[in-house]
């Protein structure tokens, strides 16, 4: 039934590719406006759910499959905790971005990147794996058995 | 009297969305509208702390030429990531919703201490 | 925003209740920019109007969609909830007016972000220095725990789909690997 709903199907592939670019946006823009990694991966992961809903989860998958988002959604916090652990490893405190580079402003400016764009990752890889783990039950529908309590 | 608390009325109004969202979870049986009501409950306190950080006449915190006020940056922090770590939490509370409706077959309070009553029952009379 | 709650609170159709549980954060959304917040108001309009909808429209497919009949008003929670209320209004009698520059929530810490996050971070913007420079482990602690609810919510309910990789008459498991 999904699939006979054109107007949907054609406006969101008009969507999805400025939807995509705006996260990209919010994300490395969030320094000067309001924006950063946590609404950037929200909306990031709004694109796949758009899709996956007009299209079927079954398609989404096949764009961007589960293990893909579950791999983003740990990076992401290996990215920031490996942010930490290298200015660690560079004699300062854990997440002291004073020392990433070779001046304190340059090495802040690198750090906040680094973390936002982790906490990005983890965030969009967190939404897309709720959404599909959602869908795949209803795939299932009712025809399978109940489990015993 | 109104006029001397007319500033407090943010505070009110936070207040009364808090109690409406916490009627709704305990006097209301059905597991979706429970977390509905906690979310309005979530949203109200949003609300009371961002509107602890307004500053009359102040801009929002971003830095820029020939502005001196600014309305407090911390709330607004403290809540941007408390939003997302609601949502993540809400999506855990919906994944328990779902997984009851499959043990149970229904997502009513009552009738799943009723199921668990009967459960109980059977045991007592099988001993 | 009152009007979407306390309909909320009427209405048993359960698909209306989580539409205007969108409009409610929609609303709250714009409450946070005219409060100056327009970080927290980007956040609230793309998660609770966005995601936190889909998730429960995906929840209510999976369940009921109709709430079962309830008495209208219970009154033992009634009481409580009005005195809990009044205890919390009586309790802001002493709290600073709406937009009391001396409030002393603004006169600690907020100073020193305001004042020295342009030199000592960098970016102009002060929300993104605090989240990410100055409050740096609460960040990440916050998104370790993004992290740990979507574990939970593989744990709790990613695991149906094992189960079903057994039987061969599912067709569509096969595509995404399973948990």
């Amino acid at each position: 039934m999904m699939h006979q709903k054109s107007v949907l199907r054609v406006v969101s592939k008009l969507l999805i590719p400025p939807i995509l670019l705006f996260a990209l946006y919010v994300q490395f823009h969030g320094d000067f406006g309001p924006g950063g990694g946590f609404q950037a991966g929200v909306i990031f992961a709004t694109a796949f759910i758009l899709y996956g809903l007009i299209f079927g989860v079954a398609t989404a998958r096949r764009v961007i499959p589960a293990a893909a988002t579950r791999t983003m959604l740990s990076l992401g916090l290996l990215l920031y905790g490996g942010t930490g652990i290298w200015s660690l490893l560079l004699g300062g405190e854990f997440l002291d971005y004073n020392l990433l580079a070779s001046t304190p402003s340059a090495g802040q400016h690198l750090g906040i990147l680094l973390v936002e764009f982790g906490v990005g990752m983890t965030v969009a890889g967190a939404m897309t794996t709720i959404f599909y783990t959602f869908a795949a039950q209803t795939l299932g529908g009712d025809d399978t058995p109940k489990e015993e309590v | 009297m109104f006029e001397i608390h007319a500033g407090l009325f943010n505070y009110w109004a936070a207040i009364a969305l808090m109690m409406v969202g916490f009627y709704i979870v305990i006097a209301q049986g059905n597991l979706i509208k429970k977390i509905v009501g906690l979310n309005i409950f979530q949203v109200a306190v949003f609300v009371f702390y961002i509107s602890m950080g307004k500053i009359d006449g102040g801009t929002a915190p971003i830095l820029g030429e020939g502005i001196k006020v600014y309305s407090n940056p911390l709330p607004h922090v403290l809540i941007l990531t408390a939003i997302v770590v609601g949502v993540a939490t809400t999506a855990l509370a919906l994944a328990l919703v779902v997984r009851i409706n499959r043990s149970y077959g229904t997502i009513e309070e009552r009738e799943i201490i009723e199921i668990n009553h009967a459960a109980d029952h059977d045991e007592d009379t099988r001993l | 925003m009152a009007g979407t709650a306390i309909s909320m609170l009427w209405l048993r159709d359960l698909f209306a209740v989580v539409m205007l549980s969108g409009i409610y954060s929609l609303f709250a959304a714009v409450l946070y920019v005219v409060m100056d917040a327009v970080d927290v108001a980007f956040t609230e309009a793309a998660v609770g109007a966005g995601i936190s909808t889909v998730l429960m429209l995906g929840t209510l497919a999976l369940t009921k969609s109709k709430e079962r009949a309830h008495k209208k008003i219970s009154y033992g929670p009634l009481v409580l909830v009005l005195l809990t209320g009044g205890v919390l209004i009586y309790g802001t009698l002493d709290m600073p007016r709406y937009g009391d520059a001396n409030a002393p929530i603004h006169s600690h810490v907020a100073n020193r972000y305001i004042e020295k996050s342009g030199s000592e971070v960098g970016p102009p913007n002060i929300v993104t220095s605090v989240l990410a420079s100055y409050r740096g482990y609460d960040t990440l602690g916050e998104t370790a725990v993004v992290f740990t609810a979507a574990i939970g919510v593989l744990v709790i309910i990613g695991r149906r789909r094992k189960n079903k990789k057994d039987t061969p008459q599912a067709p569509k498991t096969k595509e995404g690997s399973t948990s």
